[in-house]
């Protein structure tokens, strides 16, 4: 997250930026999308407006496009962004004991922010390292072999 | 060019990362240069070596010593042994990796490389590397000695099939995209291996990008096409790396763009990345997406051999049927068919993951049983318990029971016992498994990942769910059953895509495997493998508590009571059933009723 998403200056340059380097095609919007989503965080209504005026598509099928897919996210998210992953190998390996300790930890449920911003806790579809399983990513950082005891000692490394 | 005596290629498989094989490069890096040996010794990055489930792990070329288990602190020895007195450090060696001489052995003998054959011998980022093992001959020899029409021939010959799990012939596709007369026409790499549990195509692409490009450009020949896309999942970052890069050094070669290897020949490649939709890996909800649309599926036909990406002719196989064909071109039609079964040909990679002692990846040939892959290649179940199901073909496959264990794998066989072969996740459960619970799990996942297009996947598998999630809050009626049964039926035949009409399967088959189990749950309320939290309670044992207070601690919600060195109770109204009691208590005191 490198853009603040109040402010509307720098959203606009960041879509121009963006459909620059991709270019102003229909076929390149999702690129586009997952690129501001990752600098500003989300997809705030700001970004959807000038990415639709950039591509001449109507902002109604951005909207449906940035709903659909689970990395897009059209409402803000905390600091710190938990995936948890749940899927099958990391449940059978005790997976749902680390997310009822996740959950416990943080007051928070699937997809909710902390009111303080700091922690959005979302669930994932598979990281594909089912042989460390139950896997969880914070931001970008992945860990393995998660126990239920771990959690606070983990999240506590956060700020 | 420089040269070195020794290559050490690091794992930096995310498995291998989660246990820090950065810290591993890193002091390897340190330590090298400690002891002078930086110009003598150089050290890649590479994916999958063995398994990953003893890492970090690292291999040394030219001897082919694979080292595993290692730790930061393990490194100035290992360096000091190996490198310095030329000494294998026996303490860290694999028992099970052979030494290499000129191919990457497989670590059992039930196993063979075809498509892995590279992966963790070579480094990916390098294509002079993938070049040194025969990489680009077969598409040399299809461009100076095959016309299209042989090249599709060899590959039917061959008997190879589809491996992103519905086993269509692929050189059929290909026949099909042939024979469509409008122009231009795509061919298109399904990289969104989303089934959870399967990391198979990850590790391809990680661990050999060039093989994948390959047998693209072999298909985009065979069909008359001059640019493809891969479409790869986000979840997949390093991937994506590799194969941009493997992209770019093939550019640089000519090996893609204009008149390649001087035949004539057109064909250029771009990655597409996906965002987190597993509809994605269905192949018209694929093409949707490239597009820039929702990934929502749509009706079959017109097939995508007819009308594809932008409406054109489009041929679409996944990672592994692609990594299958230069080697099919090079090594001989008769050689492939000579592996597997009658109607399945080759090799398939599997990821086994679950309860099982190795979980990891393999690749063994068609034909080989359930039995021989759970308890030769993965060492059984963990920590020896009784094996209760292995779950085969992903989210839409099914359970298999003990009894199916001597099952060939093959696409018949497997679909004969009821479920599919899927892309290759193998998910092996032990007898601590409810399957009531699995079943609510994965029809949870599908619910979830249903793309909404079609009513009886939208609201059929969220009706399926809420049954299920009643019988596994204990109220469970007997009519639920029969329920079951009838949407499963309704929403298989009526679905528009393969999500939707693979979605009833996993109930279908706990409800033709695992029968009693689920009647326990509706009937008398219990969950015989005691996982189910609204039908199980934890107690205390008085006799086995010491009163040591650790229980009562760390008990989130303050359920439970007792002195210091006297027995604890659990007040049952209070316990939410996180068995965060049962972790801890370092006496065995707590027991699920």
């Amino acid at each position: 997250m490198t853009i603040d998403a109040s402010d509307g200056k720098s959203i606009k340059e960041a879509v121009r930026a963006a459909v620059a380097r991709y270019g102003a095609s229909k076929d390149e919007l999702i690129p586009i999308l997952n690129e501001l989503n990752r600098e500003i965080g989300f997809l705030p209504k700001e970004a959807l407006d000038e990415v639709s005026a950039q591509l001449r598509v109507p902002a109604s099928q951005l909207f449906s496009v940035a709903s659909f897919y689970r990395m897009l996210s059209t409402k803000p998210r905390g600091k710190h962004v938990i995936q948890f992953c749940e899927s099958a190998p990391c449940h059978v390996v005790g997976g749902r004991e680390v997310w009822r300790a996740l959950q416990n930890e943080l007051h928070l449920f699937d997809g909710e922010t902390s009111a303080d911003g700091k922690w959005t806790l979302e669930t994932t579809s598979c990281l594909g390292i089912c042989g460390v399983g139950p896997v969880m990513m914070i931001d970008s950082d992945i860990y393995g072999n998660v126990e239920p005891t771990q959690v606070s000692s983990i999240l506590a490394k956060y700020h | 060019m420089t040269y070195y005596r020794s290559h050490v290629l690091v794992c930096v498989d995310p498995e291998c990362l989660g246990k820090g094989a950065h810290d591993i490069e890193d002091s390897l890096q340190d330590e090298l240069v400690s002891q002078g040996l930086i110009d003598e010794v150089q050290v890649l990055e590479t994916s999958r070596i063995g398994s990953c489930f003893n890492g970090p792990e690292l291999m040394v070329y030219p001897e082919g010593v694979h080292y595993v288990g290692l730790t930061k602190d393990d490194i100035p020895y290992l360096v000091e042994e190996h490198f310095l007195k030329g000494r294998v450090a026996q303490k860290f060696i694999d028992k099970e990796v052979k030494a290499v001489d000129e191919e990457l052995s497989a670590p059992t003998a039930k196993e063979v490389r075809v498509v892995l054959r590279n992966c963790g011998a070579i480094d990916p980022e390098n294509i002079e590397d993938y070049i040194a093992q025969d990489g680009y001959q077969a598409l040399g020899k299809v461009l100076t000695e095959f016309t299209p029409e042989q090249v599709i021939d060899h590959v039917l010959k061959s008997g190879l099939r589809g491996r992103g799990g519905a086993g269509f012939p692929a050189a059929k596709k290909w026949q099909l995209c042939r024979a469509s007369l409008d122009t231009p026409k795509y061919v298109i790499c399904n990289a969104d291996e989303g089934d959870p549990g399967a990391f198979m195509n990850r590790r391809v692409l990680e661990g050999d990008p060039h093989s994948v490009i390959e047998g693209m450009m072999i298909a985009a020949y065979a069909i008359g096409s001059n640019q493809g896309y891969v479409y790869c999942r986000a979840e997949y970052p390093i991937a994506v790396r590799t194969l941009r890069i493997a992209i770019e050094q093939a550019r640089a070669m000519g090996l893609l763009g204009k008149n390649i290897l001087g035949s004539g020949f057109d064909f250029d490649l771009e990655v597409r990345i996906g965002a987190g939709a597993f509809v994605c890996g269905e192949e018209t909800a694929l093409m949707a997406s490239i597009e820039g649309n929702r990934g929502e599926p749509r009706p079959r036909p017109p097939f995508p051999a007819v009308r594809g990406l932008f409406g054109k002719p489009s041929n679409i196989n996944n990672v592994e049927t692609y990594a299958n064909v230069p080697q099919i071109i090079l090594r001989g039609a008769e050689w492939f068919a000579g592996m597997g079964t009658e109607k399945s040909k080759g090799t398939k990679t599997f990821a086994l993951a679950g309860d099982i002692k190795r979980p990891g990846l393999i690749e063994v040939p068609l034909g080989i049983t359930l039995r021989e892959v759970i308890f030769e290649i993965g060492g059984g179940i963990k920590d020896d318990k009784g094996f209760k199901a292995i779950q085969t073909g992903g989210p839409m496959g099914g359970c298999l029971t003990p009894e199916y264990l001597d099952t060939p794998i093959d696409y018949e066989e497997l679909a004969k016992a009821g479920s599919i072969m899927g892309s290759g996740g193998l998910v092996v459960m032990d007898e601590e498994t409810c399957m009531v619970d699995i079943a609510r799990y994965f029809m949870d996942f599908i619910q979830e990942e249903s793309c909404g297009k079609c009513t009886p996947c939208r609201v059929g598998t969220r009706r399926m769910l809420e049954i299920l999630e009643r019988i596994c809050a204990g109220k469970g009626t007997p009519e639920d059953i029969p329920t079951l049964e009838m949407l499963s039926t309704q929403i298989r035949q009526d679905s528009l895509c393969g999500l939707g009409q693979g979605a009833p399967n996993p109930v279908v088959s706990v409800l033709k495997h695992f029968r009693p189990e689920l009647e326990a749950h509706i009937y008398e309320k219990k969950c015989p493998a005691k996982v189910c939290k609204a039908l199980i309670r934890y107690e205390i044992q008085p006799d086995a508590c010491t009163g040591c207070t650790v229980c009562a601690r760390n008990c989130p919600v303050g359920a439970i009571s007792g002195e210091r060195r006297q027995t604890h109770v659990i007040d049952p109204d209070i316990c939410i059933r996180c068995g965060i009691c049962k972790q801890v208590c370092n006496f065995n005191a707590v027991v699920i009723e």
